[in-house]
């Protein structure tokens, strides 16, 4: 499938071209100490976002789903989480899925199940939790989700206060996080109570302010506190290079660097990036938060969304997919694809994992034997280890055919050095440092950050 | 400490606005000397006026901030007003204070106006989170560039009978009044702007703790040169709305800052964009782009840009502009008010006024001057950074 050979020649590249294999969703596993265990399929039940469906049996109502809890956190998280279940739940009712009716119903139980509660009225509520410091983005997120006659969030979900973190990390985790720890483990604690089979945390927020980066840290660490067992996915947005805030790169190595210790995977995704697919691939003029975000909700979507396992066509496969094999999807086809220019260069990204996840007409005869080349992978991990494939008849959204490429591999290495090197120059001036000492951030805290992102870095680099 | 202007205020059209038990006043004024206000009035008025403060602030759900709108050259204003800072910090020291300052200008017409300005900014200095500084002349200076394009009929334009502009551009003619009203239109603006993204809903929120956060690099740096687009408000003057872009370059031009000062041509510490209207997130970078290589940023903050955008747009105007800088450019403004305090002060002109106030000695005057100067070295120190080369910092290294 042409598709498909696109996204292997994509792994080529050393330049992460404007396309549609550049979205940002890069993972960082913590996999510099010991990346044998992660390879092995471990016999107790691995850590399982449930992305997929056991079908038992002909009769939809047999089958098992896992859900997923969403927190979102700050204006960016609750902004793109709205975008998200929206996606979500319209791709479930696309009435264009070019698959068996039986299959469009599993698939449709099984979205709903992942990601939404029961209703009462029949209006699905979104497994969510929204966490905010100030109320308008909440207030306009809530009113918006009902609006839509389709879904909306529950009514106890939200975590509200009023005077915001100031694009402080410092402020968000160290003061609002203490603060309010009990009330927000509360709300999560309930909207886990209501799964009947919980699976993981699905946790969007952005690097760049206060709380979403503060607050998201520090909530996650408590979340690996309390439930150790269940896998725990961040979705952070790395800012835009220019333009956002003065302080992001501070706020950007803080809050990675934290959650790296306490996050199972994270999804990384730049607006940089999404800014170029919407210039570039979709032609928008006049660009605004809310087709960059749509574009996200669309790409998340494609990974989220059930898929089967390759054995049977009857089972939706329940994959115990380990954390290093989460990383970064390209975005799924957007019509017309542009030919994409062969790089001659041999140099590659090195990755670790790949795993390409293929939805629509024609999925069972694609070729993907591009993505087992050895070349592409480290040494110590064999292709057919690294390298996984799901494939669905069901189409995603209005696409024909599409295809999601999660890449663990050395993408990252250059956005994630330019952060740090900005952050370190700006700390050599000892800029805007009293703000962060201000509220119990240190000089050292920060040195601390910087020393294990730089082994990060150091670590891809040896790939 | 006067009666006059609260009265008026109190007889005008706002008088429901304004809660009558939350105001003060005296009767005879602080005779345009710092010491009166600072001093006397402010022991004398101390208790009830942080009664008021703590009652006002007990209707807040959330105190977040603090504004505190004075002039520098006057003896209230200044005086008591800043002594009302330090109040503020000790009682609330949570809570962001925020002080518009009015900077007098070079015809300034109260002669003691420099020795009211460095001791009142002496107190800004250690305790104001952000300074705003404005001063007269360049207020009148933009009030005559609209009054000039309103009567030369360029645009396009025509004027609404009994506007701001029109009631002002007949005090124009008459050289001795200056058109305040028009020129604090301008400031109340500004304040409207500064305010709009904690007050309505957009797409990427500002709030002011935000300001501080991201303009404040080192606690002493808090002076932010502030400049408007557009000017004019289209209930005044009926003009065609200008190309957006164009709003973007008049933010950066001399002409539209609200002090005597010229940033693009000295030294960025940081900047703030706060946009109203409809403005989408692409129209503010592909402008940050295309001005980013006129301007000259400080080597640990190249890309010192913190950006805002609110949907509503202010009455009357479909977009408009803020723009907040913390440059180096503000630092000729200091020294040109230091050296009218020091020709003043070196024939110690008019000094015993202040002297014979209980509490007030030389001292006062020798510590003002000398923080005032500590900080133009500040600044001096930052603009000889100015044309050197980037250099990229060795980074830590990690033994694998």
């Amino acid at each position: 499938m042409r598709m498909v050979s696109r996204l292997v020649r994509s792994l080529n590249r050393t330049e992460a071209l404007v396309g549609v294999w550049r979205q940002g969703l890069a993972v960082l596993p913590r996999l510099v100490w010991n990346p044998w265990a992660q390879v092995i399929l471990p016999p107790r039940p691995p850590k399982v976002l449930g992305l997929q469906v056991v079908f038992r049996g002909n009769t939809p109502s047999l089958w098992l789903s896992m859900s997923i809890v969403t927190v979102q956190l700050g204006q960016c998280g609750n902004q793109i989480g709205f975008e998200v279940f929206d996606a979500l739940l319209s791709d479930s009712h696309s009435s264009q899925g070019l698959c068996s009716m039986r299959e469009n119903e599993a698939y449709q139980a099984s979205c709903k199940e992942r990601f939404f509660s029961e209703e009462e009225n029949g209006v699905p509520i979104a497994r969510a939790v929204l966490v905010d410091m100030e109320p308008k983005v909440i207030n306009q997120t809530l009113s918006k989700a009902a609006q839509s006659g389709q879904w909306k969030y529950g009514q106890h979900a939200c975590f509200c206060q009023k005077q915001g973190s100031g694009n402080n990390w410092a402020y968000g985790y160290s003061v609002h996080g203490p603060r309010h720890e009990e009330s927000i483990m509360n709300i999560i604690r309930k909207e886990v109570e209501k799964c009947d089979s919980f699976s993981g945390f699905f946790i969007i927020m952005s690097m760049a302010g206060g709380t979403g980066s503060g607050l998201g840290a520090f909530v996650t660490q408590n979340l690996e506190d309390q439930y150790s067992n269940s896998l725990k996915m961040n979705q952070i947005i790395w800012p835009y290079g220019t333009g956002e805030v003065i302080v992001q790169n501070y706020n950007s190595i803080l809050t990675l660097s934290h959650l790296y210790r306490s996050s199972d995977a994270l999804l990384l995704h730049e607006n940089d990036a999404i800014h170029k697919i919407c210039a570039k691939l979709m032609n928008i003029k006049q660009i605004s938060f809310s087709d960059i975000n749509q574009v996200l909700a669309h790409q998340l979507g494609s990974v989220f969304q059930p898929t089967y396992s390759a054995e049977s066509s009857f089972h939706y496969r329940r994959n115990p997919l380990g954390i290093d094999r989460h990383v970064r999807p390209p975005l799924s086809g957007l019509p017309p694809l542009s030919k994409m220019s062969l790089n001659k260069d041999l140099h590659f990204n090195t990755s670790i994992a790949n795993l390409v996840i293929l939805r629509g007409k024609d999925v069972q005869s694609a070729d993907v034997e591009g993505f087992k080349d050895p070349a592409l992978y480290t040494s110590w991990l064999k292709p057919v280890n690294a390298f996984n494939v799901w494939k669905t008849q069901r189409a995603f959204s209005k696409y024909e055919k599409s295809a999601v490429l999660v890449s663990n591999s050395q993408f990252l290495v250059k956005p994630l050095d330019m952060i740090v090197g900005k952050a370190w120059n700006m700390f050599a001036s000892k800029a805007y440092i009293h703000q962060y000492t201000k509220f119990g951030i240190e000089e050292e805290d920060f040195l601390d950050s910087f020393t294990s992102l730089e082994q990060v870095v150091a670590s891809y680099c040896n790939l | 400490m006067e009666e006059g202007v609260v009265n008026e205020i109190l007889q005008g059209p706002l008088r429901d606005v304004f809660d009558t038990k939350q105001l003060i006043t005296d009767i005879s004024g602080s005779g345009n000397n710092w010491a009166v206000g600072h001093k006397v009035f402010g022991s004398l008025y101390q208790d009830q006026i942080l009664e008021k403060f703590r009652k006002s602030a007990e209707h807040c759900d959330c105190l977040q901030c603090f504004f505190i709108i004075h002039s520098m050259g006057g003896g209230t204003g200044s005086g008591l007003g800043t002594f009302l800072l330090k109040v503020l910090e000790d009682e609330f020291p949570e809570v962001y204070r925020f002080v518009t300052s009015i900077y007098p200008s070079g015809e300034d017409d109260v002669i003691t106006s420099p020795y009211n300005s460095i001791l009142a900014m002496k107190e800004l200095n250690e305790h104001a989170d952000c300074v705003l500084p404005i001063d007269n002349q360049s207020l009148f200076d933009i009030i005559s560039k609209i009054d000039l394009m309103v009567n030369s009929g360029k645009l396009g334009t025509t004027v609404k009978p009994k506007s701001l502009v029109t009631s002002s551009s007949g005090a124009l003619k008459k050289r001795h009044k200056k058109p305040f009203d028009a020129m604090n239109n301008i400031v109340a603006n500004l304040l409207l702007n500064l305010t709009s993204s904690a007050r309505f809903e957009g797409s990427l929120n500002m709030d002011l703790n935000e300001i501080s956060m991201n303009l404040v690099p080192f606690p002493q740096l808090h002076h932010l040169v502030s400049s408007l687009t557009p000017l004019y408000t289209l209930t005044d003057v009926n003009i065609p709305p200008r190309r957006l872009d164009q709003m973007f370059s008049d933010a950066f031009s001399k002409d539209h800052q609200l002090l005597r000062a010229d940033p693009k041509h000295s030294l960025y510490l940081a900047c703030a964009l706060m946009v109203r209207g409809n403005v989408q997130i692409s129209d503010l970078r592909r402008n940050i782009e295309r001005l980013k290589p006129s301007l000259q940023f400080v080597s640990w903050n190249q890309e010192g840009w913190k950006t805002s955008l609110c949907s509503v747009p202010p009455v009357g105007h479909s977009h408009s502009l803020l723009a907040l800088a913390n440059n180096t450019c503000v630092k000729p403004t200091f020294m040109e008010l230091k050296e009218r305090f020091m020709r003043l002060y070196k024939k110690k002109a008019h000094l015993h006024h202040y002297l014979q106030v209980e509490g007030m000695e030389e001292s006062c005057f020798t510590e003002a001057v000398s923080s005032l100067s500590a900080l133009i070295q500040e600044y001096d120190q930052l603009d000889a950074t100015k044309n050197m080369p980037v250099q990229d910092l060795p980074r830590l290294s990690i033994a694998m």
